[in-house]
């Protein structure tokens, strides 16, 4: 199994790297650009092949490690 | 006076702090390596300035997680005074011994350089060296200062005196929320600060301003 996980900025949390990506987009000609929010894509390769325990486990891994849960949300899709 | 400074590969500040200390108390304090199975009995937990972990993931995240964390929780939680400087308070924020987080700067730049500090609680073991609304000078170098809580968190810290030093006159170097540059936990026996007192200690360094959080902080540990 594979999982991916996808960490991003809360909403109303400040991102200035997204809004400096934004600008780069708009320098570079890029229109109808709203905004940009910019996050971590984090691909883990799984053994096993129970999906509910693999969730269980990542959702703890989201929560212990991979996200700052002040300030960002995490996504966990997980694939065979 | 006994003091221990926690060390994390990555860490640039320790022989700083370990310098501060050791003039300041007249002691040196003992240098803890994170791999070291328990803190020494001190009066005071040191987590210095640097890198730890090449700031990977995000900045303290990987030190806050290791092993002797839960040895600093176990002596914060017994009273013992634990100060974070720089990557040591955002390790310290990671650890959740402080509340919020530490983003980003505003201007997506590194800052180092001298900043003005509004002391905002004088009434602290930190900062008892200090009158309130002082204003210090202090030495800033860092890339994720920009503190950040929510609309409800800042409220609560805010009412109960848990801001201990704001950027003033214009020199909020991070884009922190009202100005925030260093907090205490709710016990107030756990300080984060971004500014590194610990390099403003002697005449050579240009000023002493940094000198009386430590000299303030061995009088009443001592």
């Amino acid at each position: 199994m594979k999982a991916r996980v996808t960490v991003t900025l809360k909403a109303g949390v400040l991102d200035p790297q997204g809004q400096a990506i934004e600008g780069s987009l708009k320098s570079l000609g890029f229109s109808g650009v709203g905004a940009v929010r910019q996050g971590k894509v984090f691909d883990l390769a799984l053994e096993g092949t129970d999906e509910a325990a693999a969730r269980s486990q990542i959702t703890d891994m989201c929560e212990r490690l991979l996200a700052n849960t002040v300030i960002e949300n995490y996504a966990i899709e997980i694939s065979n | 006076m006994k003091s221990a400074v926690i060390v994390f590969p990555g860490l640039n500040r320790d022989r700083d702090m370990i310098a501060a200390l050791t003039k300041i108390s007249g002691t040196a304090p003992a240098v803890v390596w994170h791999q070291d199975a328990d803190i020494p009995d001190v009066d005071l937990v040191v987590i210095p300035g640097g890198f730890s972990y090449g700031d990977y993931l995000r900045c303290g995240a990987i030190a806050a997680r290791s092993p002797i964390m839960d040895k600093v929780r176990e002596r914060a939680a017994r009273g013992v005074k634990v100060l974070g400087v720089c990557n040591g308070f955002q390790i310290l924020i990671e650890a959740g011994l402080l509340p919020g987080a530490l983003m980003r700067n505003t201007s997506l730049k590194f800052v180092c350089r001298e900043v003005k500090l509004e002391v905002t609680n004088a009434d602290t073991a930190f900062t008892r060296g200090y009158s309130n609304g002082q204003i210090i000078r202090c030495p800033v170098a860092h890339h994720d200062g920009n503190y950040f809580a929510d609309a409800e968190t800042i409220a609560r810290i805010e009412g109960n005196g848990q801001v201990a030093f704001r950027y003033a006159e214009g020199t909020n170097p991070n884009g922190s929320i009202n100005d925030i540059a260093g907090i205490l936990n709710d016990s107030k026996n756990v300080l984060g600060l971004m500014p590194h007192p610990e390099n403003l200690i002697e005449a050579a360094h240009g000023g002493t301003d940094g000198r009386a959080l430590f000299a303030g902080l061995l009088d009443k540990v001592a």
